[in-house]
Order: C-alpha cells, then sequence, then structure tokens
C-alpha cells in the first residue's frame, strides 16, 4: 500500500535524532492520535542548517518526518515557509489516503520549530 | 526469505485434506444440489455429509445447521432473525463493547430501527462482569449476543454461564463463534446457546462459507428470501465445494484439536515468555488463563504497531495491530481501548495468532528479531526519550 519511496524512508530514515542546541523546536500530534513528530532545526543567517526529527507513528508518519528533513537541509527560512504537507507526501510519490490527514504532519512540525526560533528572536 | 505467517485470527491457510476434498466439486460435481437427477445427487450427498461433519464439531443435530457464506452473515443473521422474531415482546438487546464489527454494526443498525442495545463493558483483562449482565435484563430484553472468543485478544467468555442466565431469563442467546470453532471444544448440548455462528476461513477452509447452528425450536426470521434451500431458511444455491471444504475443515478440527491445543499452547507460552524476557516495557493483553491457545497480543510502549507490523513484515512475518492506521479508522482497537489499555498502548499493540503449521523455530526467529525492532523504532520515537 505505501510507494517504494515511503518504504526507502521509513527502513533508512534520514536525519534522525535531536539537534541539543537547536534554534527551534516543533512538536505536532498527540499519542491518543497514534502519531506524535518532533522537529528540531538549525538556523543560521535565516538558512536552515540541520534539521532532526523523532517520531512516533506508523510508516506514513515516519516517512514523512524524513522527508521533511531532506527538503528543507539548507534551504532558506522563506523557502521552507513554502513546504506544506502535499509537498511532502508528493515528494515520497504520495501516501494512501486515509494517512492523508492523520500521518501526514511532518510540514506542520517544521512550521511549528519554525515559529518557535522566530519567537525566541523576538521577531 | 522465511515466510511466516501469524496472522490466523485473520484468516487460515486452507490445508492440504481440504482442498484435496474440494478439488472434485470445483470439476466433476458441478450439479446443483436441489436437482433430482444425475448431476445433482453427489453435490447433494456431498452437501449432507457435511453438515454432519460440521454437525460433529458442535454436537448438535444436521436439522439445526444452516449453511452461510460468512461470519458476517451469520451474525447479521443470527441478530436480526432473533431480534425480529422477538420484536412483539420487547426491543431490548445486550451485547458486550469487544464484539466483531460484525455484531457491532448489525446491533448499530438494529437501534436505528428502535431496538436499544446495551453494550457490556469489559474489566482490564477483557472479561465481562455477568452480575452487570443480569443487571441489564429488562422485561423487554430479547436477545443477548456475547462472542464466544475475542479475535483480537482471544479472551474466552463464559458462555456456559451466560447461557444459564438467558434460559432462566427466558432471552434468546447467540454467540459469535467464529474465532473459537476448531481451536476450542463447542459443546451445544452443555451450552444453553440458540444459535452460534461459525466461519470457514477461519479453521482452514476458504473463504466465504460458513454455518448458523440454530437450535430446534427457535425460530429465526431469514435475512436472505429466496428457494427453500436449508429448508426455506437461507435462500441461495449452496456454495458445494466451500461447504464440502468447512465438513472437511471440521472433521480435521475434531480429529486433530488436542494435538493442536497442546501445540499451540507451547508455541503462544514460548513466545510471550521469551518476548517477555528480551523486550522491556511491553504489557501482555487479555486474561491470563481464559485465552484462546493460539492468540498472543502484546502491547509495545512507546512505538506505533503498524511501524512494528512493516519492520516485521520485511523479516517475513506475517501479524496484525489494533493500531488505528491498521484498522482504517483514526481510533485503535475498540477491544483494548474498551479494556482501559490508553490509546498510545492500543496503537502499540501487536497481535500473534498461531496455526498449525507453526513450528517452534519460527517463534524462536521472532524472539531474536523483535526486540532489535522495538529497539529501533523507540530510538527514533519521542515518546521514549529519558525511559531508558
Amino acid at each position: 500500500m505505501y510507494s517504494e519511496k515511503v518504504m526507502d524512508h521509513f527502513s533508512n530514515p534520514r536525519n534522525v535524532g535531536e539537534i541539543e542546541d537547536a534554534s527551534g523546536t516543533g512538536t505536532v500530534g498527540n499519542p491518543a492520535c497514534g502519531d506524535i513528530m518532533k522537529l528540531t532545526i538549525k538556523i543560521e543567517n535565516d538558512k536552515i542548517t540541520d534539521v532532526k526529527f523523532k517520531t512516533f507513528g506508523c510508516g506514513a508518519a515516519i516517512a514523512t518526518s524524513s522527508m521533511v528533513t531532506e527538503l528543507v537541509k539548507g534551504k532558506e527560512l522563506s523557502e521552507a515557509d513554502k513546504i506544506s504537507n502535499q509537498t511532502v507526501a508528493e515528494a515520497l510519490d504520495g501516501l494512501p489516503p486515509v494517512k492523508m490527514h492523520c500521518s501526514n504532519l511532518a510540514a506542520d512540525a517544521l512550521h511549528a520549530a519554525i515559529e518557535d526560533y522566530k519567537k525566541k528572536q523576538g521577531k | 526469505m522465511n515466510k511466516i505467517y501469524f496472522d490466523h485470527n485473520a484468516t487460515t491457510p486452507i490445508i492440504d485434506e481440504v482442498f484435496e476434498a474440494v478439488v472434485p466439486y470445483l470439476k466433476d460435481q458441478w450439479g446443483n444440489p436441489s436437482s433430482i437427477h444425475w448431476a445433482g445427487r453427489g453435490p447433494k450427498k456431498a452437501l449432507e455429509e457435511a453438515r454432519e461433519k460440521v454437525c460433529k464439531l458442535l454436537n448438535c443435530a444436521p436439522l439445526e445447521l444452516i449453511f452461510t457464506c460468512s461470519g458476517t452473515e451469520g451474525a447479521n443473521h443470527a441478530i436480526k432473525g432473533l431480534a425480529y422474531a422477538k420484536k412483539d415482546r420487547g426491543n431490548h438487546i445486550i451485547t458486550t463493547k469487544v464484539e466483531h464489527p460484525a455484531v457491532l454494526n448489525t446491533c448499530k443498525h438494529l437501534s436505528k430501527e428502535g431496538f436499544d442495545v446495551t453494550y457490556l463493558d469489559v474489566d482490564p483483562d477483557g472479561m465481562i462482569d455477568l452480575e452487570e449482565l443480569k443487571k441489564s435484563i429488562t422485561p423487554k430484553t430479547v436477545l443477548i449476543t456475547v462472542m464466544f472468543a475475542n479475535n483480537e485478544t482471544g479472551v474466552i467468555f463464559p458462555i456456559k454461564e451466560i447461557g444459564d442466565i438467558a434460559k432462566e431469563r427466558g432471552v434468546a442467546f447467540h454467540t459469535d463463534a467464529v474465532q473459537a470453532a476448531g481451536k476450542v471444544p463447542i459443546d451445544v448440548q452443555d451450552l444453553n446457546v440458540d444459535v452460534l455462528t461459525i466461519s470457514g476461513h477461519k479453521l482452514y477452509a476458504p473463504k466465504g462459507v460458513g454455518a448458523l447452528f440454530v437450535r430446534r425450536g427457535v425460530r429465526l426470521v431469514p435475512l436472505i428470501h429466496g428457494g427453500h434451500q436449508e429448508r426455506n431458511r437461507r435462500g441461495g444455491t449452496e456454495n458445494v465445494p466451500g461447504i464440502v471444504a468447512l465438513g472437511k475443515a471440521c472433521e480435521v478440527a475434531v480429529r486433530d484439536m488436542d494435538k493442536e491445543t497442546a501445540h499451540l499452547k507451547a508455541l503462544k507460552e514460548r513466545l510471550e515468555k521469551g518476548i517477555s524476557e528480551k523486550v522491556p516495557h511491553i504489557k501482555i493483553n487479555g486474561h491470563p488463563d481464559k485465552r484462546l491457545p493460539n492468540t498472543a497480543n502484546i502491547s509495545f510502549e512507546f512505538v506505533e504497531g503498524e511501524s512494528l507490523l512493516l519492520n516485521l513484515d520485511m523479516k517475513g512475518i506475517a501479524a496484525s495491530s489494533g493500531s488505528a492506521c491498521t484498522s482504517g479508522s483514526l481510533e485503535p482497537s475498540h477491544v483494548l481501548v474498551s479494556m482501559g489499555i490508553t490509546h498510545e498502548l492500543s496503537h502499540g499493540s501487536v497481535r500473534f495468532s498461531l496455526g498449525k503449521s507453526n513450528t517452534m523455530e519460527e517463534v524462536e526467529y521472532l524472539i531474536e528479531v523483535m526486540p532489535p525492532i522495538v529497539e529501533r523504532m523507540r530510538s527514533m520515537s519521542p515518546l521514549y526519550a529519558g525511559i531508558k
């Protein structure tokens, strides 16, 4: 039911972990729903220089988390802002319909992390 | 890669004996059992022989058995058939919160037609309280429907005691025995059960066949109206190959039950012990003793069930989960949640349901591959931080 890309990111997830001195942290989802994503980002000169994730969730939740880290690493904040859950799903060659709303939260986690960074900056 | 099947509560493979018994009825014996001519005679004879074999598994009379096309059809027929037959006397039905959707959704449907349904709670072991059942019975209660054994946890319900209560209070009693049939002895002479449902594909026959025991004298409004088949109780030309298969499967189940039970129990005990010893932070779900010999339902804390299943699948192991992601809904298993198990733990549950062909080597392989899988998923889980 999952695309090859989803299974690739699920089996070999990129950028797993947590950045200790993160510029921003975004946590979305809740364990009762079966999905939580925690994304930590490092931002230097408005550029995302590092990003890591930890996820509790199904195959789609893990694959989307992994994919979003690949999509944003090295990107300007303005570009990262444009990434939506849809962008992530498309980059994975699509997700099963049932997974589109519940397990496709990675971009939300990214935006939450960027928000957190901006708040810390007082911007 | 090894292919290991630990999902027998979902469906079972068709065993060779059953396959061989069916072949003639897919090939030469294609006649309609209702025909009086030569083409119908062989299938008709096979149909009645199969009926006797199924009756032996349940210890009932041939006239008390109706063939169906599935467990779901059986549950619909039993519940609607009994409710409709008794609706002049009352409109109250009692069931449990942990039934299979075939029962739950049939009850839900009846509540739209004016029936009141009480859903009994279960305790943390997944067991109902007989006192609560007794208290739930009102003068309007016409039907109790409680499963024989739960498909997710394997918990076996006190069917004899429930039947005694139902009989004493003059209430009809149906049990969905789809998961129990062939795995534990069922003797309807010993149980005050009015109607009992079984399904072929859970006991090594193919999909598309099941049977309903209807005790002599119990009136059931037919679900499928049609020809005179099954003594006017279930229309439709009989699925002869399926029925022959079910008969053979029941014959094998009766013959091998003691041996199989011992085999499955040994494997299940080793599986639960092995996983418990090697993986921390787990919970074995369901009553410690009153459980099917083949079912182990284990919750792994801090990880999600579907991702465990995908990892197991990569190792060739087939199992299932109570996680929302495998149920097609957003909710985790209604069975585990009803037992008071948290949503997180329900999402992290895996059901291993063993069968005939499983071996101790396969169980040992699982015990070997499971700990690193859980460890890897936990290392990625934000819930696991700090617990180590």
